[in-house]
């Protein structure tokens, strides 16, 4: 690793690409663009949440969703619907019926909330091996969805909540992803990550040098937990209409086909992943919609886009098993 | 509710989450992969029941014949399909001795895609198709009423696993298979073929999915393209709590995990019933909590150097 390079780097790189992307789309003033744009900066969000757990464990997340999941109601509980919130959530506690939080604090509080469950749940879980781990968390995304789905009033069970603040648009959704980025490259580059990885490559010898595994396991579970309860809110906020279906197995496999795309082990993979699977799905998605080509209206049969996502990213597990970028980080020579 | 009737019931569901358990288990003790596919298989068997279209009616394909050739045909079909799947997205994988990770991942997609295909072509809307009409009658024993399909449910379970536990103990086979799951490197040094003892492992997997589609289409008579994940979980968790690669401990976890949400079930006050599965994995995590490994954890669970 060349030492003299910036210690924020290539997190500084990789906000500034997509900044020029943020700043191109306005400029290009194509809205389909923008939004597809804000979209994969939301995503984004959620990925890089994801990755600081995945890329340093080595251990795949399936429950990460459900902490995007608490982030985006305990938001909701903060900031919606001024004047009705009693009406569509009558069992919220009185401090929050009167609550007015600003929507930052409420992201941030909401980013909280779902690091709190992370920590608690993480105790039990994160001692548990690799691909137990992965089983437990993905029970723990049902347990979430079933809690949620049930308690009716504080979530509108079933039904969806209207009336969030829609104040999440591209620079919001862009400085937001930046301050993931940043919260993750910082995580790496700490001696907490670097134990994570060590534990990663390889348990034993960790263990030997003094590392407790799930201790380190869980430090990074909860601040992933935190960065995705985060993504959570905004995507709330960006929707402005929430329900418990949202957060669920297609938002998982979506998620991880992003990461796993990108190249689960760097940061720069998360990018490339996310920008990737967002342009694929919003290509099938005009695809489905129907396009014109001369006198020939040819349209994709609905359901297309979720079947051609699970066959690229079958097809990038058999031929190129790291990802498009590998560990590789931009601008950094050798694997971090 | 009287105990017997909770009994059926709860040894009924076990029965079912320990059929899937060990499907998942075997293939689990020679890949070391979690295969994500498995409840999708499931859903893959009870929608070969019916023909395929997008028609709000289902029409029975393989439902409509007669018993002789339905079962057959829908083990067959979930076993291929299983076959198929290591075939195309797990072997190249092997071969290139990819970690638990990517083979986990690899399966997530492929369960994924089975659900698509499903959702592609017959929509997302439920079906309902009938099969084994005689099976949804009740019993009565000793003034109890208990249903036909739940005591059927219990008596195919203890057969499977007597048919099960009898190929691995006693056929060639069945060795191969065990030698592999304690150490597979090492029965591949001893003259196992790798290939032969996964293609067993995937094809009984595969068996025992397709009798679950049978058990559960019998006893629900609903298609949904998502009904297999709920069972998979269950499965999943059955093993870990059994203690992963251990096959006996697998079949006792899936037991309990179903005799347990029974009793929640049953137990729990009216208002929280709907909550049942977070109860349910609530306690798992209890019990992983103070079992890390799991309830029986093999004798070589801890990585030796």
């Amino acid at each position: 690793m060349n030492l003299r390079r910036p210690r924020l780097f290539p997190a500084t790189g990789l906000i500034a690409v997509l900044a020029v992307l943020a700043v191109g789309s306005r400029l290009w003033g194509n809205t389909l663009v923008e939004g597809a744009l804000t979209e994969a900066l939301l995503y984004l969000v959620l990925v890089v949440g994801l990755s600081i757990f995945v890329g340093n464990s080595g251990v795949v997340s399936f429950g990460h969703i459900g902490f995007a999941a608490i982030g985006a109601y305990a938001s909701a509980w903060q900031t919606c619907c001024t004047g009705f919130r009693g009406v569509f959530m009558p069992g919220l506690p009185t401090f929050l019926l009167e609550l007015d939080m600003p929507v930052v604090t409420a992201a941030l509080l909401a980013g909280l909330l779902a690091a709190l469950v992370a920590a608690v749940v993480g105790i039990a879980i994160m001692r548990l091996g690799g691909i137990a781990i992965s089983i437990a968390l993905l029970s723990l995304l049902f347990i979430v969805k079933s809690v949620y789905e049930n308690w009716d009033s504080v979530t509108a069970g079933q039904s969806s909540l209207v009336g969030l603040p829609l104040y999440v648009d591209l620079w919001v959704a862009l400085a937001w992803a930046a301050g993931a980025i940043v919260v993750a490259q910082i995580y790496q580059r700490s001696a907490f990550g670097l134990k994570l990885r060590a534990v990663r490559d390889d348990e034993a010898a960790a263990r030997a040098c003094g590392v407790t595994p799930w201790i380190q396991r869980l430090i990074a579970f909860v601040l992933s937990a935190f960065v995705a309860g985060v993504g959570g809110a905004l995507y709330g906020h960006y929707l402005g209409t929430l329900a418990v279906s949202i957060f669920w197995l297609d938002m998982t496999f979506v998620t991880i086909a992003m990461l796993v795309l990108g190249g689960m082990r760097s940061l720069t993979g998360a990018v490339v992943g996310t920008l990737a699977v967002t342009a694929t799905r919003e290509i099938l998605r005009s695809l489905e919609r129907g396009v014109d080509l001369g006198t020939l209206h040819w349209q994709a049969p609905q359901g297309s886009q979720e079947i051609v996502l699970a066959l690229i990213l079958l097809g990038i597990l058999v031929f190129r098993p790291e990802g498009l970028v590998g560990d590789r980080e931009l601008g950094v020579r050798k694997a971090v | 509710m009287s105990p017997i009737q909770l009994a059926v019931d709860a040894l009924s569901l076990g029965g079912q989450f320990a059929l899937i358990a060990l499907g998942i288990g075997l293939i689990f003790g020679v890949m070391r992969m979690i295969n994500f596919a498995h409840g999708d298989l499931i859903t893959f068997g009870a929608y070969a029941l019916v023909v395929p279209s997008a028609a709000d009616m289902a029409v029975p394909f393989v439902g409509a014949w007669s018993a002789w050739f339905l079962i057959p045909s829908t083990l067959g079909i979930v076993m291929l399909a299983t076959l198929a799947g290591e075939r195309v997205a797990f072997r190249p994988l092997r071969r290139r001795h990819a970690d638990g990770t990517s083979l986990l991942i690899s399966s997530f997609a492929v369960g994924y895609l089975i659900q698509s295909v499903i959702l592609f072509v017959h929509t997302g809307r439920p079906k309902s198709v009938s099969i084994f009409p005689g099976l949804t009658r009740h019993l009565e024993i000793a003034s109890v009423r208990v249903s036909l399909i739940d005591v059927v449910t219990i008596l195919v379970t203890i057969a499977l696993l007597l048919v099960v536990l009898t190929f691995l103990r006693f056929t060639r086979a069945g060795l191969h298979l065990r030698a592999a799951s304690e150490d597979f490197s090492m029965a591949k040094l001893l003259g196992v073929r790798a290939d032969r003892v996964i293609f067993v492992a995937f094809g009984i997997s595969g068996l025992l999915a397709g009798v679950v589609s049978l058990l559960y289409v019998a006893k629900t008579g609903v298609l949904d393209s998502r009904m297999g994940v709920p069972l998979a979980i269950a499965g999943f968790v059955g093993t870990v709590i059994g203690g992963m690669g251990n096959l006996a401990g697998a079949v006792a976890g899936g037991l309990f995990l179903g005799i347990a949400s029974t009793l929640l079930q049953a137990l729990l006050p009216e208002a929280l019933r709907p909550a049942r599965d977070a109860f349910v994995y609530g306690l798992v995590i209890v019990i992983l909590l103070v079992r890390p490994g799991g309830l029986f954890v093999p004798r070589n669970a801890a990585v030796r150097i």
